[in-house]
């Protein structure tokens, strides 16, 4: 079964990792800016990283017959430099153009701070501005509700953004349904201690639908696992669920919210 | 969505969930017989723990929401980049 991995940090990967993905079905991997686990020292790390992301990895990915995308943006675990935020957004748009890339992400809230949520907001501003999708992280742990609640005002108060262009990703029991009614996509991670277990995101899908759901592994260079998918698949097999809805949640619904980008084709270009 | 019956269910998951909560059960043990204080977090696992006993089947939903920060104003400053998973550690 064919499928898509739409939240992944390959640059943290192994060569062998794109191997497994292929092996396992992937035909395309969803690649959002993200913190490297250190606080780059200037926007001159970042132009690199942007770099990295839209020449460098989409060739490491079609050595598998994988397609590579995207996202760009600084990562709220480094939004409390306001200077900082403003030189590395004053790059952005120089790559908004290349050819994998689907949007501004994965922007949203860390500690839920007063930078963080300026900081979203002119990530918000960025995208509205350019015609972008957006792709949010909300908080971990105990500060998910409440970056979640923030988010979700945000995005509210710009009256350009349409929400059915927003993914908000990493939503669990408690905040799955408050992003559902605001009329965005919500993605569910399935990481090995924290986020969604496979089980877990079933029972989501089976509570909630899977009108505007996926699932995706947002391996990195923590404890995480990139075939977390195709494992939630046989789980939902293992539940008796028919082909077609394991389908639809890991390769149509990806495709579905993802095609609003025209620069998103799962043929070669 | 098809959802399974009781009895699927338990053919599938009971052993899992009772593997877990004994696991859950020797982690209380652990910090008992251990010296010390117990910290916010000892505090907001056992708020979590009476969850389990409620009615209604969204049990995880309100077991999140007692480990969650229920405030609603954004704060000052982050001091750290992590979570610890408890609400109340002042981070």
């Amino acid at each position: 079964m064919e499928y898509i991995e739409p939240h992944a940090h390959m640059v943290s990967r192994v060569t062998d990792d794109y191997e497994r993905l292929a092996l396992a079905g992937c035909v395309a991997v969803c690649e959002p800016a993200f913190w490297a686990g250190f606080d780059r020292g200037g926007p001159e790390g970042f132009h690199d990283y942007f770099r990295q992301l839209t020449e460098h990895e989409p060739k490491r990915a079609a050595r598998f017959g994988l397609r590579h995308f995207c996202w760009l943006c600084l990562n709220p675990k480094e939004a409390e430099d306001l200077t900082l935020a403003a030189e590395v957004l004053a790059l952005i748009p120089q790559f908004l153009e290349r050819p994998n890339v689907l949007g501004i992400g994965e922007i949203g809230l860390n500690k839920n701070s007063r930078n963080e949520l300026r900081v979203l907001e002119m990530h918000v501003d960025l995208a509205a501005r350019h015609n972008q999708l957006i792709l949010v992280h909300t908080p971990h742990l105990e500060d998910k509700l409440k970056g979640t609640r923030l988010i979700l005002d945000v995005l509210k108060n710009d009256r350009r953004i349409r929400p059915e262009r927003v993914i908000i990703d990493h939503v669990e029991e408690h905040t799955v349904k408050l992003v559902l009614d605001r009329g965005h996509w919500a993605g569910m991670t399935l990481y090995p201690e924290t986020k969604c277990s496979p089980a877990r995101a079933i029972d989501i899908l089976e509570t909630f639908g899977t009108e505007r759901l996926w699932l995706n592994s947002a391996c990195d260079w923590g404890v995480s696992d990139p075939l977390a998918v195709p494992k939630a698949a046989l789980e939902m097999r293992r539940r008796g669920h028919r082909l077609a809805d394991i389908e639809r949640v890991l390769y149509h619904n990806p495709r579905r919210f993802l095609s609003q980008c025209p620069k998103f084709r799962l043929s070669a270009p | 969505m098809k959802r399974m019956t009781r009895r699927q269910v338990l053919d599938l998951y009971f052993l899992d969930a009772r593997h877990k909560l004994i696991e859950i059960a020797a982690f209380l043990d652990r910090v008992g017989r251990a010296s010390g204080r117990e910290d916010f977090r000892a505090r907001a696992f056992r708020r979590a723990l009476r969850e389990l006993n409620g009615r209604g089947n969204d049990r995880a939903r309100r077991v999140l929401l007692a480990f969650s920060d229920l405030t609603t104003e954004p704060i000052p400053k982050a001091t750290a980049t992590g979570a610890c998973g408890a609400a109340g550690g002042g981070g």
